[in-house]
């Protein structure tokens, strides 16, 4: 299998080639993954990552809950925004974005509180990213 | 008319402003925000994806957090914030500034000070500017109004979504249009080359599988109530190939084709406007052109990140600090940009010290040489390993290299690129 991508570790751009040896080869790496185009070490660290475990910090928003007044009133946000706190398996993004769009919560929000703990059960939380106070 | 007087009177409550106000204040001088919106925070407040922070707070944060960071600091300092207040305009009076705002909390208002920093942020290029031909139905917007629609509004404002320009913003709702569950269609670039940081063509484009069409022009927008799609032509060898156009079927469309400092102010004040950065000239201590009044942020050139309008920010703060407490330039040399550099910020060095210089390429380039000339004499040299007109470059040029400059009368400091 050969893959290409692009390396964003720095403005540099590297096109990183992938190759993953034949099965029956000694691979020198360990998970059988050659990588070249690289123009520093950290590019193989990101071909690898990118390649058998992809992750990516999902910004969101939410909703503020409807309840007595506390929608967009005064010119007040109506979405709460919120963020995975640390990079999250990229091929699970789809469910934790219905997760975060089903939400629906009370103001006031204060930044870093819990919006959805332990989501999908991956052991990561998605938490708000600004303060919002009623009006 | 309530009338308050102070040291100095910020105008714009974004990242610059926040970062400016808070400089001052720590030089016990009495400072005053006026802000347009009805919270601190500018643009920052609408940007909810990371990638904030890394220089500041040595960590990637989300724009509402980066903002909330600063406000909490201006919560706890003596720092007067006008919210919800507009400057009307800015006119001088017995060596004062005298702003005449209106908020609808205190209605007409006049904040008079000696010292003033602009702050006031950027635009976006918008069709008209663009001259994109074709009809004039709905559903065509600029990349930060339906930033501002989707993240804090909660609106959507289409399904079936076509970008033109690759410029951040537009990469960045590229994405976030996909995660909303819209269809992007085409990322459409008239240049050759991305006018986004590469991280976002990564990230926001090939994740999701959004083909880029370098070297195209949009030569229509079609709908007659609502847009029913675009029309592109390729560029090949500098013409464009009419006979190759296509039409991509959408219903949305946003532009992401350039941000315009907003100087209106500034002009009607009298400030002088470089045409290459649509900001105020500048000197060495990002003092524009009237004295007293100073410059900082994307009002005075478009930054990428950040971390680098704080930085500039906070430079402003200090220097005008420093000219209220009686400090002037000396010792100047102009700055001139060389080949291949569009511009450099600020128009002029101090010989004496070490002065951080802000420009941009004009070229796409790896292993590019990057030259400081003093009246033809090259006194600095170096390899940067890659430019490219997306990404900002800094340089730091200090009084022993200057030592050349502060000895010719009228020295010009001339930066290229090769």
């Amino acid at each position: 299998m050969r893959r290409e991508l692009t390396c964003i570790t720095c403005p540099m751009g590297c096109r990183l080639v992938v190759e993953s040896a034949p099965e029956n080869s000694t691979p020198a790496a360990g998970d059988g993954l050659s990588i070249g185009g690289n123009r520093c070490p950290r590019g193989a660290a990101y071909a690898r990552e990118e390649l058998l475990a992809p992750k990516r910090t999902v910004t969101a928003t939410c909703r503020a809950a409807t309840g007595s007044g506390s929608r967009a009133q005064g010119g007040s946000a109506r979405r709460i925004p919120c963020r995975t706190a640390s990079p999250f398996p990229k091929e699970r993004v789809e469910e934790l974005l219905e997760a975060i769009y089903a939400l629906e919560k009370p103001l006031p929000v204060r930044r870093g509180q819990v919006m959805i703990r332990d989501a999908l059960g991956l052991g990561i939380d998605v938490v708000a990213t600004r303060t919002l106070d009623l009006e | 008319m309530r009338e308050m007087s102070f040291d100095c009177v910020v105008i714009g409550g974004g990242a610059a402003g926040m970062a400016a106000a808070l400089e001052l204040e720590a030089r016990d001088l009495s400072v005053a925000i006026a802000e347009r919106e009805e919270r601190l925070g500018g643009i920052l407040t609408q940007c909810i994806h990371n990638g904030f922070g890394l220089i500041e707070f040595n960590e990637e944060l989300t724009g509402p957090e980066f903002a909330e960071r600063f406000e909490e600091r201006i919560g706890g300092r003596r720092i007067s914030v006008f919210c919800g207040c507009t400057v009307l305009d800015m006119v001088a009076d017995e060596g004062e500034q005298v702003l005449s705002c209106v908020s609808a909390k205190e209605g007409a208002l006049r904040l008079r000070s000696r010292a003033v920093i602009l702050a006031m942020g950027c635009r976006e290029r918008n069709r008209g500017n663009v001259r994109i031909p074709g009809s004039r139905p709905a559903g065509v917007f600029t990349a930060g109004l339906a930033q501002r629609l989707v993240n804090v509004e909660g609106y959507v404002p289409g399904r079936e979504v076509v970008i033109i320009g690759s410029g951040d913003i537009g990469l960045i709702m590229a994405r976030r249009m996909s995660w909303i569950g819209c269809k992007v269609h085409a990322v459409v670039e008239i240049l050759p080359y991305p006018s986004g940081l590469t991280r976002n063509i990564v990230q926001c484009l090939h994740d999701f599988d959004i083909p880029l069409y370098l070297s195209h022009l949009t030569t229509g927008i079609y709908g007659r109530d609502r847009v029913e799609g675009i029309e592109v032509a390729p560029i090949e060898n500098a013409a464009l190939m009419m006979g190759k156009a296509f039409k991509i079927p959408c219903d949305t469309v946003l532009l992401s084709v350039g941000l315009v400092p907003e100087n209106e102010l500034s002009r009607e004040a009298g400030v002088s406007i470089n045409p290459m950065t649509n900001g105020a000239w500048t000197d060495s201590t990002l003092m524009t052109s009237l004295p007293g009044i100073f410059a900082c942020g994307n009002v005075l050139h478009v930054h990428d990140l950040v971390d680098y309008v704080v930085e500039e920010a906070r430079r402003a703060g200090r220097c005008a600090a420093a000219w209220l407490e009686g400090a002037r330039p000396c010792r100047e040399a102009r700055v001139k940009a060389g080949s291949n550099v569009r511009y450099v910020v600020p128009a002029r060095v101090d010989t004496g010290r070490d002065n951080k210089l802000y420009l941009r390429t004009m070229i796409v380039k790896n292993d590019a040489i990057l030259e400081v000339r003093i009246d033809g004499k090259v006194l600095l040299s170096s390899r940067k390993n890659h430019v490219q007109p997306s990404e900002m470059l800094t340089l730091t040029l200090g009084k022993a290299q200057l030592a050349a400059a502060a000895e010719l009368p009228d020295a010009a400091v001339e930066i290229s690129i090769q």
